[in-house]
């Protein structure tokens, strides 16, 4: 089995992180710089204020970059028909799937984790908030990640699925959100905790539940 | 590739509300070919997507005996890879590591072009590259002819009597003529709901 899982994993880190069409995992990471770069040209220039609020916007941003490859997580490969060919293999959309979870992770949550240092110097956060934001993204990233797989599997077909799946994604990440940001504010490790448990829920079902969408879409 | 075998009892296929056909059944044992014939919409397609085990079965029962290899209209490769790493991947998949098609298939000067820019013959010649390196028994050919010339008809008619003469099985959904000897006809016509 080894033998298979490795070229679905590079198969998939080759589309999903040096890109083709979609721009690969640079698109997202722009969108999030750019959000973190316009928030203190609107709300302005107060200091204070911008630290306080500024690890709430990353977090916002990083939701929101997510959200960006939905389009081309699951659906692409459904169309061209590799899923049917792998299901001829003995191959399940499981495991598939697993493995996207995977490399989708490994070309936004990593980056993101980067791009997350530019980002607090533009909001003016001190060490430790950024420490918070650093940990935070490191466990809600693969909750999102898995998400953003799952609902994406779940739209896969359906007309306007894009936007759809923006929508649908947006409520499912709040529980990663309230912990991830909640952190900040809290300060204690509680909030940590709650996002990585949030995450390892979306990591467990994620496989499954789209495994489950795939199959039933298939007719 | 012993023991391919395909046993069709009383299948029925419902496509949303409509009944395409009912009442199919027939037996195929290894080296034996079938070509499914209708007119379009009839269920020819449909028909081997349950036999691929892709599609489930409105009524009766389908079994099959023997790894299973398909070819629609999908070639189910990257459009953005070139044809060489777009196969690479289906051999690494499949196990084996030498593209020994390539030359006869015409594919060899292709190998750096993209998926993209092949012509619709040339992308149907590579899904049969692709059907060749997984080495199935039981090959389930959707309109194999389509887009190919006559030179590239010919080879796939000689690919598949190279297959059921090493005791394979070849399911052929065409509305085409399809030259293969001793080849069992099943035309969906009679079997129309």
């Amino acid at each position: 089995m080894s033998v298979r899982i490795r070229p679905l994993l590079k198969r998939d880190l080759t589309r999903l992180l040096l890109g083709g069409r979609g721009g690969g995992a640079l698109l997202p990471i722009l969108f999030f710089l750019s959000v973190a770069m316009l928030y203190p040209f609107a709300v302005g220039p107060d200091a204070p204020l911008l630290a306080r609020t500024g690890g709430g916007v990353i977090w916002v941003a990083a939701l929101l970059a997510a959200i960006l490859p939905l389009d081309r997580l699951v659906e692409p490969d459904i169309e061209m028909g590799l899923f049917d060919q792998w299901a001829l293999r003995g191959i399940s959309e499981e495991l598939v799937i697993a493995v996207r979870v995977l490399a989708h992770w490994l070309s936004f949550g990593p980056p993101l984790m980067l791009a997350a240092l530019p980002a607090a110097a533009l909001l003016g956060l001190d060490g430790q908030r950024l420490m918070l934001v650093e940990i935070g993204l490191l466990a809600g990233t693969p909750g999102l990640a898995a998400l953003g797989v799952t609902v994406a599997a779940l739209t896969a077909g359906l007309r306007g699925g894009a936007a759809l799946g923006g929508l649908l994604m947006i409520p499912m990440a709040v529980p990663v959100l309230i912990f991830g940001a909640g952190s900040l504010g809290s300060g204690g490790t509680g909030g940590l905790a709650l996002t990585a448990a949030a995450s390892l829920v979306l990591l467990a079902i994620a496989p499954f539940a789209s495994g489950a969408a795939i199959r039933a879409a298939r007719g | 590739m012993q023991g391919a075998s395909i046993a069709i009892d009383d299948l029925a296929c419902r496509r949303g509300d409509r009944l395409l056909f009912r009442g199919v059944s027939l037996r195929l044992d290894a080296g034996e070919a079938l070509q499914v014939t209708g007119r379009n919409g009839i269920g020819k397609s449909s028909l081997l997507r349950i036999l691929a085990g892709l599609a489930p079965a409105f009524s009766g029962a389908v079994t099959t005996a023997g790894s299973i290899g398909l070819v629609d209209e999908r070639p189910a490769l990257d459009p953005g890879w070139t044809l060489g790493s777009a196969l690479a991947f289906w051999q690494q998949m499949d196990g084996n590591g030498e593209d020994r098609h390539m030359a006869r298939l015409g594919l060899s000067g292709l190998l750096d072009v993209p998926v993209r820019y092949l012509s619709t013959g040339q992308k149907k010649r590579a899904a049969l590259a692709r059907l060749l390196g997984q080495d199935a028994r039981i090959w389930l050919l959707d309109e194999p002819l389509n887009g190919l010339d006559s030179h590239a008809v010919a080879l796939v008619e000689a690919l598949a009597a190279e297959h059921c003469s090493k005791g394979g099985i070849a399911v052929i959904a065409s509305h085409q003529p399809f030259a293969l000897p001793g080849m069992a006809t099943l035309s969906l016509a009679e079997h129309a709901a």
